[in-house]
């Protein structure tokens, strides 16, 4: 019975919080707000489907498996990683004029030298005379 | 009681991907299309899990570690193609 309300309580949850991140993907403003919804609330929501059947397995069952385990620490490891990398896309493709201004100089996207597209922040790159570079055979 | 709070999260979790496809198909931005397809992604993971459970079975695990390997990797894909206009350079 304890296991039921456990179970219950789990799915229900996570139920919500899949489908707040879905409904904040829609309604939030502007897209750096809507990264949070889904990178945050889902990620919870299919934590907890992944709990609840964990218990479930456990209990009814009879066999734990590590499996969810695997796939919620899989999933909470990515979803920042994914969720920095659309940030910084968004950064450098629409160039949004309304965020706060970090401290220092700028943005590290937009400055020339770190890891993103340099050329196309620096205006066209000079034409470079087409010779074999020393030590490469052409 | 379980089998209700199945067909609960099974609930909430269609509507979240309609909302999904839903933003696919009208974006203000291309970002806004690669972060739906990897929220579709996550939401499709708790489908195959709680589908698992409504089978007893624990075959549709592996079929969920795939589809989130798969997910994460074309997410940084497109991210990368964003950002430097190629993948593998």
């Amino acid at each position: 019975m304890v296991w039921d309300l456990l179970i219950t309580g789990f799915l229900v949850l996570a139920g919500v919080f899949g489908l707040v991140g879905s409904f904040g993907l829609v309604k939030l403003p502007d897209p750096m707000t809507r990264l949070h919804a889904p990178t945050k609330a889902t990620t919870l929501g299919v934590g907890g489907v992944l709990i609840a059947s964990m218990l479930f397995f456990a209990a009814k069952m009879g066999h734990f498996s590590a499996h969810e385990l695997l796939i919620t620490l899989f999933l909470f490891l990515t979803a920042p990683v994914s969720a920095l990398f659309l940030a910084k896309a968004n950064l450098h493709h629409d160039r949004p004029q309304n965020l706060p201004h970090p401290e220092g100089s700028e943005w590290a996207i937009l400055r020339i030298g770190t890891d993103t597209a340099a050329e196309t922040l620096a205006g066209p790159v000079p034409e470079q005379p087409l010779t074999p570079r020393e030590g490469r055979e052409t | 009681m379980i089998a209700i709070a199945l067909d609960f999260a099974f609930g909430c979790f269609g509507l979240a991907l309609l909302l999904n496809l839903w933003r696919i198909v009208r974006a203000p931005g291309v970002t806004d299309r690669v972060l739906a397809l990897d929220t579709m992604v996550v939401n499709a993971i708790a489908l195959l899990v709680l589908y698992g459970i409504r089978q007893g079975t624990a075959v549709y695990f592996e079929a969920a570690v795939l589809i989130a390997m798969v997910g994460f990797v074309s997410t940084v894909a497109y991210a990368k193609f964003m950002l430097r206009g190629d993948i593998v350079e």
